[in-house]
């Protein structure tokens, strides 16, 4: 059985046209995340030869949280290889000595048993080669399947090779690399320390994280995504599983080019596209209007509360006609998504003093409003402004009261920076939004006070 | 040179282990039970400096003398050369010997009238938990031999017996290097006994956790994962032993 697979494998691997000799060679350009390598130019097959190293090291998940990811390259997404279809592939698989595990990759471009995971199977502190000819063009996933797959899939174990068609993709300003995860760890979403992998909530497949490019905003801040007004952005756009399927959105923009699967049915003007785990998607847009576009997964849970959410910056001239920042029906809210009812989880209690409110008002805050504003009130730059040490916030009591009841858009200025952006309104009630407030003021840096439910009440109308 | 202690002699002393039955992983849920027979194994995995001892009797290990067919580049890498003579820092000296290949492991071993313990033999002991043969009972019993397999290996190993011996006496079957063991690639040069389940099966797709005794076990898949990987000559630098011998062996 086994001798008979081995030999099918090497059946695959002769199976190359023997030209390959004649072939031009050359090196491929890998590149880490959210970076794609330029597109090709040649337009004739070569022989590319391909080095990934396989490594498991401590990196981060999210602030203060870490865990010990295994990767293609160093990076989650591994490197992303981009050839064109026809070429042959020389391909060499170095695990890093200091490795504790095997690895091997299972290229879903291979046609072949096991995609040349036999092949490729190393030991740590070796390396394996083995050649394959690139049929299909597309886009596809390629991970490590050394047992038990799902472990190592789960430590970031995957990336994205795309393969060219003969004519090449058409031409595009901006060419990005997403692919998303989910993570499952010992602690609970957030718990600081170096997390172990789970495997319990894996089998129950009930992840703690669901990222893009393995780590809570390793695409917001001064890592969100960037492009100009006018120009035409590519993402491709993979799912690394190991469990999950994404509904990938981009809030605010429509995908103009859908490649459906990452193979050759192209859709147009599409809102969200399903990437199947092990799975991928091509899309892109043109960009008609400035702003932030952010990058989720539209199982929106997964966006603001385990990670999925990435930005696009968009810079250059406002466009009116297209879009107008100042009307609130014309904005696409996240469907109040995050408005969620305390309701059957709390027992309806009434806090009889300030230490009380200001317990449960941590709760409201979890639960509600956590998901834009973060764990320590620092908010997202950018998109959500900070509650800790908000100036906006200690000015006006009231105000805040109306921004809960009512939500909030339009430009607003908060520790010296703009945003502009919407808040929705809460679903709260009087005591919940009394809590909340007095469980902002005295915490994170703010400055102390108390909000009380008829004072909210004052602030209906 | 070497300080000899109470405790050091320990580590090269044997355990006796019962006989028993356990349920490999590759085997169906349906397949029977494996016997292992009685036997001992060493109360610890073979120390730098138990492994210095052995070199210097044997020069023909010594790291300037193997011949690469028996040990690769890499075999005893984390020794220095001084006065003429690869040998493990003081530091080195009560941590698990690595960058051995198979054969050094073996040579070691027959040394002392002892073999390397098969992987059933192995695999039993490494079942117990400190107070039960069968650890696996017990909830957490994976999830902390997985928080190992999932962590670096440090620049610096720890030192042996730092943690509770297991139910037999034995300790670091579990969170401190992996072991050689007599027959780690026996999967791939026999087929038998392993009916429609192929070993491929286990380690390239999810597949196999279908018709493993226990799907949970990823601990064990990865253990077998590992040993599939290697030839006997290569050496890891998180990969050591220990010795295994017959009931009625006894120390001269
Ligand atoms: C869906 C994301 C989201 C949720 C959930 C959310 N906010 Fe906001 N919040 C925002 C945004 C965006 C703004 C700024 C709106 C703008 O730019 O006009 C904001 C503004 C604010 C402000 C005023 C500016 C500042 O930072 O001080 C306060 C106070 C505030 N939110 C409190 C809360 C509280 C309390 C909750 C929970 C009950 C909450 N928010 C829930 C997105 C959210
Ligand atoms: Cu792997």
């Amino acid at each position: 059985m086994k001798l008979a697979m081995l030999v099918g494998v090497a059946a695959a691997v002769l199976a190359v046209p023997l030209n390959a000799k004649s072939l031009p060679v050359e090196k491929a350009t890998l590149t880490a995340p959210p970076m794609v390598p330029p597109p090709i130019t040649r337009n004739y097959p070569a022989k590319v030869q391909i080095h990934l190293e396989t490594q498991e090291k401590v990196g981060r998940m999210a602030d203060g949280v870490e865990y010990v990811f295994w990767s293609f390259g160093g990076s989650v997404p591994g490197s992303f290889i981009r050839v064109r279809e026809g070429d042959e592939v020389e391909f060499t698989l170095s695990n890093h000595p200091s490795s504790k595990m095997p690895h091997n990759i299972d290229l879903h471009a291979v046609t072949g048993p096991g995609g040349g995971a036999v092949s490729s199977f190393t030991s740590p502190g070796h390396s394996s080669t083995f050649s394959f000819q690139v049929i299909n063009p597309g886009l596809y996933v390629y991970h490590c399947a050394t047992a038990p797959v799902g472990m190592h899939v789960a430590n970031g174990m995957y990336g994205l090779i795309l393969v060219e068609p003969k004519d090449g993709l058409p031409k595009v300003d901006r060419e990005y690399y997403v692919v998303q995860g989910d993570f499952y760890t010992k602690g609970a979403y957030g718990e600081a320390g170096v997390q172990p992998f789970d495997m319990e909530k894996a089998i129950k497949e009930q992840p703690d994280y669901v990222v893009f490019n393995g780590a809570v905003g390793s695409l917001t801040g001064d890592k969100a995504l960037t492009a100009k007004v006018g120009e035409t952005v590519r993402l491709y756009v993979g799912n690394g599983g190991p469990n999950l399927v994404s509904s990938f959105h981009v809030i605010g923009e429509i995908f103009d080019n859908v490649y459906v699967e990452g193979g050759d049915l192209v859709n147009h003007n599409v809102q969200t596209t399903l990437v199947p785990a092990g799975g991928s998607a091509i899309v892109d847009f043109k960009l008609d209007v400035p702003g932030n576009f952010i990058l989720v997964d539209h199982s929106i849970f997964r966006a603001f509360n385990k990670g999925a959410l990435g930005i696009l910056k968009v810079e250059g001239k406002e466009d009116k006609g297209i879009y107008s920042g100042k009307q609130k029906d014309s904005v696409y809210l996240p469907e109040g998504s995050a408005v969620q009812s305390v309701g059957d989880a709390a027992p309806f209690v009434t806090a009889q003093n300030k230490a009380e409110k200001i317990r449960f008002g941590q709760r409201i805050y979890e639960a509600n409003c956590q998901a834009c504003h973060q764990a320590k009130g620092e908010g997202i730059k950018g998109a959500f402004p900070p509650v800790a040490k908000s100036d906006y916030l200690n000015a006006d009591h009231d105000r805040a009261i109306r921004v809960i009841l009512n939500g909030l858009s339009g430009a607003v200025k908060v520790n010296g920076e703009t945003y502009n952006s919407v808040m929705p309104a809460m679903q709260l009630n009087d005591m919940d939004i009394a809590n909340v407030l007095t469980y902002l003021l005295n915490n994170f840096g703010n400055k102390g006070g108390e909000v009380t439910a008829e004072q909210v009440a004052n602030q209906r109308h | 040179m070497f300080i000899t202690t109470l405790w050091l002699s320990l580590a090269g002393q044997m355990q006796p282990i019962d006989a028993g039955e356990y349920r490999p992983l590759y085997l169906k849920a349906d397949t029977p039970y494996v016997q292992v027979q009685s036997f001992q194994l060493d109360a610890a995995p073979v120390t730098n400096q138990a492994y210095f001892e052995f070199v210097q009797a044997q020069t023909k290990w010594q790291k300037q003398n193997v011949p690469s067919i028996f040990a690769e580049h890499n075999y005893l890498q984390h020794w220095l050369l001084q006065n003429g003579q690869y040998q493990p820092s003081q530091h080195q000296l009560n941590t698990p010997v690595t960058n051995v290949s198979w054969f050094a492991a073996q040579a070691y071993c027959q040394a002392q009238g002892k073999v390397l313990p098969t992987v059933d033999q192995w695999e039993y002991v490494a079942l117990a938990s400190e107070h039960q043969a069968n650890g696996s009972i017990e909830g957490d019993f994976h999830q902390k031999i997985l928080a190992w397999y999932s962590k670096p290996t440090p620049t610096q190993l720890p030192e042996i017996m730092q943690n509770p011996a297991n139910y037999w006496g034995v300790y670091d079957m579990h969170g401190l290097v992996w072991e050689w063991t007599l027959d780690f690639n026996s999967a791939l040069v026999n087929g038998e006994s392993r009916n429609d389940a192929s070993l491929d099966a286990k380690l390239f797709c999810g597949a196999g956790a279908a018709s493993s005794a226990d799907p949970k076990d990823y601990a064990a898949f990865m253990r077998f994962g590992f040993r599939s990987s290697l030839q006997a000559h290569f050496t890891s630098s998180n990969l050591g032993f220990r010795c295994a011998a017959a009931t009625n062996y006894s120390k001269d």
